[in-house]
């Protein structure tokens, strides 16, 4: 049904890196405020870092790995397809090869960063 | 009429200026933050845990040289700009007018305390030595 509407990859494609381009900012956003208390208030700093290390923070970082890798991959493809246009013709093809080196890579960072969730967390 | 080729990324602006150049300035931070962005969380969240990166830990460990501060602020111009530029796009792809206008103010406005936050916090957080 997705893959039938429109754009069919390409379109999807676009869709990913626009949602987490938007997802990857607001992290930033709060990123910057939390490091700044890191020197303004370094208690409310350390509560904070409690929630991130908690088992739902760890699914939202793994998330966030998600977004961001997806987000440098397929940005490269764009950037190559930009200034070699020809290549464009294998859009598809690219955002394959994205995919695989998505799941490649994304799989054993996701592992490391969820295990403490079962495994507690390294000393 | 948009670029033929533009499956993906936006279109080349026609005619250069300003919109040229920030075309440009997104894919160029965009091949930095691919470096920069990806190795910084691969230190934050696989090298290290997230469980041991208390206050103490940065200012004792991660902010200790001025080379990984230099890093991180530098990411932070990097991606102040990629992402403030890039959710700009968005605005102005979905929103028209007055509130358009009203939404890029206060996008501005988030960017430059994000970089007067980040700056300071990154330039004068004293080095603490490891106890």
């Amino acid at each position: 049904m997705l893959l039938r509407y429109r754009g069919g990859e390409g379109m999807l494609a676009w869709a990913f890196h626009r949602i987490s381009g938007v997802a990857i900012w607001a992290f930033v956003v709060l990123h910057v405020i939390d490091i700044y208390l890191v020197g303004g208030n370094p208690e409310a700093y350390d509560e904070l870092l409690a929630i991130y290390a908690s088992p739902i923070g760890r699914v939202l970082e793994a998330l966030l790995g998600a977004a961001l890798l997806y987000h440098a991959l397929n940005g490269l493809r764009i950037i190559v397809m930009d200034f070699w246009p020809p290549l464009t013709r294998y859009h598809r093809q690219l955002w394959y090869i994205c995919w695989l080196i998505f799941v490649g890579v994304g799989l054993p960072v996701a592992w490391i960063v969820l295990k403490p969730i079962w495994e507690g967390v390294p000393t | 009429m948009s670029a033929p080729y533009t499956r993906s990324g936006r279109a080349r602006p026609r005619g250069g200026g300003l919109e040229l150049a920030i075309w440009y300035l997104m894919r160029l931070t965009g091949i930095a933050l691919f470096v920069f962005a990806l190795t910084h969380y691969l230190i934050v969240h696989v090298i290290y845990d997230p469980a041991e990166q208390d206050a103490s830990w940065i200012a004792q460990v991660r902010w200790s040289s001025t080379f990984w501060r230099a890093f991180d602020w530098s990411l932070l111009m990097l991606v102040l700009f990629h992402a403030f530029m890039g959710v700009r796009t968005v605005v102005v792809d979905y929103v028209k007018g007055r509130s358009r206008t009203l939404l890029l103010a206060g996008l501005y406005l988030l960017a430059f305390v994000l970089f007067a936050l980040g700056t300071a916090v990154v330039m004068t957080l004293p080095v603490v030595p490891k106890s």
